[in-house]
Order: structure tokens, then sequence, then C-alpha cells
């Protein structure tokens, strides 16, 4: 099978990873790029977070969704990049042979010389949290919630308890509100918020919405539709305390439970994927384990900024690009060692660092006073103050080139306490 | 007498828990803002707490039913519900511009309401 088409570049999934990396690809010198996309439009996940508070750091401006995603439409679309949408990637080989279909091609094999993947992320479901009780209608993910309300017109219910304080909880704890629907409360199992506290603070607290620590919903009541949620505080092991349990008559469950990296076309291409992350293990240059595959966004892991997005989106469309054009970059590669207060490091490989890196860490537990560092081949390479640091908060640390660093250095990325740090809090008074 | 206002700048992801100290309605001492526009954002929230309001708006024709919108600027806190009650009677025809006036002048505040995305119309076409 020959007649198959060989683009230079496809773009898998067009949400503000695909379309940046679209983008850099087409401006890096790539004639023929080609954008994926199953959705008919162009955007991805941004056309639904109609709130603002996107791109402070890409356009030094706070944007809604829907206005960050068209600045990035409008780019794309004179930029000369083919946009194939309502088409989805059915398969993806090692080898880059990709089946798609769509309704007027039918399906079709393509051959491209290189690959981004930006599939972006899908949300955790009941079922992967376990809540005990009926399978009633009315039990719903907050981001598709969100679509209903925003995109469609629906609203999923009048009396609304919501069960996780990730960002998107928080978010459309409001957005019910302001939608004439009541939200009784917010639940979350940690003994702290799973969002941003910008978000606690605009999205609860000015609508007097309580949130409730260190609780779950321990049983979902209703046989066709949701008519009862039971809650509960939980103890120390996470735990429903029997005693604590209280009836909360809903008629619907809005869950906010977490997000996991959309990886199934890269698991048929063989892709290595990291079991902290549940996305692709990729290098500094954001290309996978399997060679031509490149990925960036939230398939890779989930960034809690979509400006953090579009930077591994320009990395990886520029380095897909220097692939077709100047041949394999990736030489041997080391692990990066996450150190003391670091859970996951991506890039987690890294081959060289000539021309500089790019690392997202996520800290193990929020701590206040510290520096964030990478250590490379033994030197320190990166070091800043952070006043604090918290598991939601993804932390960038951005290093220049490592001057001489043709051989593989090993890298570690650490936070460390302060030094003096105490002291200054004191000097400081209490915050 | 002197009181402590404890505040969370919402401007950027950093979240800076800030103190503001004030006796009479006098600002004495902002403190724990880790750049300018949180001391901005503190004296506002104390004298004037302003939000961007951001919803949807019915459109006919369009390729989607609904417009997402959002104020130009943001607009006293405690007329935000209001706004979205005003807004959720407004009804559009598509095409609609992105950044195009949806609604001026959001009940008095000077603000004016613009659309956040392009909306083409329905082709029935194809
Ligand atoms: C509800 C919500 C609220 C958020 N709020 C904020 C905020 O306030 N501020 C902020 O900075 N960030 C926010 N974020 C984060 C930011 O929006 C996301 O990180 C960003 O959209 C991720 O971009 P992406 O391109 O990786 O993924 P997505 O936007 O999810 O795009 C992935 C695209 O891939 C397509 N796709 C998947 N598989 C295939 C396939 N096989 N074939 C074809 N197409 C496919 C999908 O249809 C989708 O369009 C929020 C995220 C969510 C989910
Ligand atoms: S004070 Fe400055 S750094 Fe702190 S949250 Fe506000 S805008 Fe961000």
């Amino acid at each position: 099978m020959s007649g198959a088409r060989k683009p230079q570049c496809v773009v898998v999934g067009a949400g503000p990873a695909g379309l940046g990396a679209a983008l850099a690809a087409r401006e890096a010198g790539l004639r023929d790029v080609m954008l994926v996309e199953r959705d008919f439009e162009l955007g991805g996940i941004l056309p639904q977070c109609i709130h603002d508070g996107f791109g402070s750091m890409v356009f030094g401006q706070v944007l809604t969704g829907p206005q960050y995603a068209q600045r990035y439409i409008d780019r794309v679309e004179k930029a000369g990049v083919e946009v194939k949408l309502n088409t989805m990637v059915l398969e993806m080989a090692p080898d880059r042979r990709m089946t798609l279909v769509n309704s007027r091609e039918g399906i079709y094999d393509i051959e491209p010389a290189s690959i981004v993947l930006a599939m972006g992320c899908r949300e955790r479901t009941r079922h992967q949290v376990m809540i005990p009780g009926y399978r009633p209608a009315g039990v719903i993910c907050a981001g598709a919630a969100q679509r209903d309300i925003n995109i469609d017109g629906l609203m999923p219910g009048r009396r609304v308890v919501i069960l996780g304080s990730g960002d998107i909880g928080l978010i459309m704890a409001r957005r019910f509100t302001l939608e004439g629907a009541e939200v009784e409360g917010v639940y979350e199992l940690m003994d702290h918020p799973g969002g941003l506290t910008r978000n606690v603070v605009q999205c609860l607290h000015d609508y007097d919405i309580p949130l409730h620590l260190s609780h779950t919903v321990a049983f979902i009541h209703g046989r066709k539709r949701v008519e009862a949620v039971t809650v509960a505080a939980v103890d120390g092991n996470l735990k429903p305390i029997k005693e604590s349990e209280r009836l909360v008559p809903c008629d619907a469950l809005v869950l906010s439970v977490g997000l996991i990296p959309e990886n199934e076309l890269s698991k048929q291409a063989g892709v290595e994927l990291d079991p902290v992350t549940s996305g692709p293990v990729v290098d500094e240059r954001m290309e996978t384990s399997v060679e031509g595959i490149f990925a960036c966004g939230n398939v890779v892991s989930v960034f809690d900024l979509v400006d953090w997005v579009t930077r591994t989106a320009e990395t990886a469309g520029r380095a897909a690009a220097e692939y077709v054009l100047e041949g394999r970059k990736r030489g041997a590669v080391v692990r990066v060692n996450p150190g003391r207060n670091v859970k996951f490091v991506v890039p987690q490989v890294v081959g060289s660092l000539d021309r500089g890196a790019d690392f997202y860490f996520r800290v193990e537990h929020p701590e206040r006073a510290v520096r964030a560092m990478v250590l490379a081949g033994g030197g320190e390479v990166y070091s800043r103050k952070a006043k604090m640091v918290r598991p939601p908060e993804m932390v960038h640390a951005g290093i220049d080139a490592v001057a001489g660093s043709g051989k593989v250095l090993d890298v570690t990325v650490e936070v460390v306490e302060e030094e003096g740090g105490a002291s200054k809090k004191k000097k400081r008074g209490r915050r | 007498m002197k009181n402590k206002h404890e505040l969370v700048c919402i401007n950027c992801p950093l979240s800076c828990g800030i103190e503001l100290t004030e006796e009479d309605g006098e600002i004495l001492e902002i403190s724990g803002a880790d750049c300018k526009v949180g001391l901005k954002y503190a004296e506002e929230e104390f004298r004037d707490p302003r939000r961007t309001v951001s919803t949807t708006v019915k459109v006919e024709g369009g390729v989607l039913p609904l417009l997402p919108v959002v104020s130009a600027s943001p607009i006293p806190k405690s007329l935000v519900t209001e706004a979205v009650r005003v807004l959720a009677k407004v009804a559009l025809k598509a095409p609609v511009a992105d950044g195009q006036v949806v609604y001026r002048d959001i009940l008095g505040t000077g603000v004016d309401i613009v659309s956040s995305r392009r909306l083409e119309a329905e082709t029935t076409a194809g």
C-alpha cells in the first residue's frame, strides 16, 4: 500500500496543544502539516471554559478559554495548516502509519513523516473512585456538565452536590449557582482543596458555597434519578466515619475527581508511558520513546495552566519539524531524577542541555519558603525561591543552555528548604 | 479601631495571601502581596470589589445555540448575579464576530459585555 498520503507532520487533537504544535511546525519550515480533530471545531476543551483566567503568561493578559482559543485558531487558519475536522485517528502503529475516519472520506491510512500527539485528557469517572450505591441518572463529571451548560444550553440538575474540589468542580459550583441552581456544597476527600486558591475564593467564597474538607460521598440514593447522597467525614485513613453520615437531598451529583491523559493511541504505537503521569515519557524536545512521535499538553501530563500547554506545544512542533528537515536528533538519554519533595518531572529523560530546557514538576506535599533547584552534572543550573509550593500547581524551571554539555549529563530536580527561610519568615511576621 | 482583613489575591495562580490593615476605612498597611498587582487588588477588594463576569447568551441560526460572553472589564461584585440574569434574556442572530459588543453599559456600570469567540451561522448546504 503505497498510495497512502505522506504528510510531513500530523498533529492529533486541536486543543491549545495541537494548535500550538501545528503552528510551530509550520513556522519552523514544514510545508505539509495536517491537524486532525474529531470534534466539529477547533479549540479542544477551551470553548467550554467560558470563565477568565487563561493566558496571563503567553499573552500577558487575562482571557477566557474561548478568547485564548480564538487567537490560536485565527493564526492557524492564516498559517496554511491543513485542518481536518470531524475526523478521528483510530489507530497508530510504531512505524507511524495511521488510520483515520470521517464521514466524507471513510476509513483511510496515512504515513506521516512525524507525529505530534495532542489528545488532551479525559475525566475520571464514578467507576474509578468507586462510590457505593445505586446507578441512577444524574451522576455526571464536571467537565461534561460544563459542556452541557456552556455549549449545549442544558441544565444537568437544580439541586447539586459536588464531589471533589479540583478547579473544574470549583468553577462549576459558581456556574451552576449563576444559572439558578442551588449548590448544596463541595465535598473534598483530602484535607486541602484540590484546585487553585483563587478559584476557592472567587467560586465558593463569593457565593457562600460551603467547602467540606476531609469529607466524601458515602452512598448514592435513587433508582432512576439521583434523589439524595449520603455524605460523611473521613478518618485519617480516608475511610468514612459512620457516625458523621448525613443525608443530602439532591438531583445531581457532579464529580470533579481528576483527569487522566488520553493515551489509547500512544499505547498502540508502543510509546513508553510514565506510571506517575499516565502520559508518554518525553525528552526535552518532547519526543517520545518512539522515533518521530512527539507529544505535548495534557496528553503528557495534566497541566494546571494553558500557558504551559502552549509552551510544550511549541517545543514539540519545532522538534517535529527539525526531525523531518534535519534528521534524527535524539541520541542517548538519561533519566531525570525527581529529588526531595518532587512527585514527577516532565521531561522524564534528557538527551542534551545544549539549548536549555523547560522542566515542569509537581511537589508531593505543600511547603513554604523553599527553593526549586535543577542540578546537572553535579552543578546547579537553576535555582529560584518560592514562597509556597502546592501539589495542584505545576512548578516550572526554565534553564538556559548548559555550556559544553555535549555529553549527556545527570539531572536532578528538587525542592529544598530555603536557607534562612525560617528567620526571614519571622521578620516578615505572620502571613 | 484597627482592623485586619485577610485577602487572597485572585489575579494570578500564585494566590498570595494578603493582609490589609485599616482604621476607620483608611488603609494603613498591605502586606503579603508578591507584586504590585496584588497591592492594587487588595485596595480595590477593600473599597470596591470587582469581578469579571462571564456567561452565555442565546444565538439563533448559529452552529451552536449559545455564545460565550464576558465583561470588557470587571464590574462591582455585588452586581454579578444580576448581570447574568439580564444577559439570560438576550438573544442574538448568528454570525457573531469575536469581540462584538453584545450588551452596552450593563446595569449602568459603564462596562460593555462582549462576545468571547467567533460564532458562524449554520450552513444548510453540505
Ligand atoms: C474544565 C477545565 C477548566 C480549565 N480551566 C483553566 C483555567 O482557568 N486557566 C488555565 O490556564 N487552564 C485551565 N484549564 C487547563 C487547560 O484548558 C487545559 O490544560 C488545556 O485545554 C489542555 O490542552 P490540550 O490541547 O492538551 O487538550 P484539549 O484541550 O483537551 O484538546 C485535546 C483535543 O484532542 C482531540 N482528540 C482526542 N483524541 C483524538 C483522536 N483520536 N482523534 C482526533 N482528535 C482527538 C479532542 O477532541 C480535543 O479537541 C482547564 C481545563 C479544563 C478541562
Ligand atoms: S500579588 Fe501578584 S504574584 Fe501574588 S497572586 Fe497577586 S498577581 Fe499573583
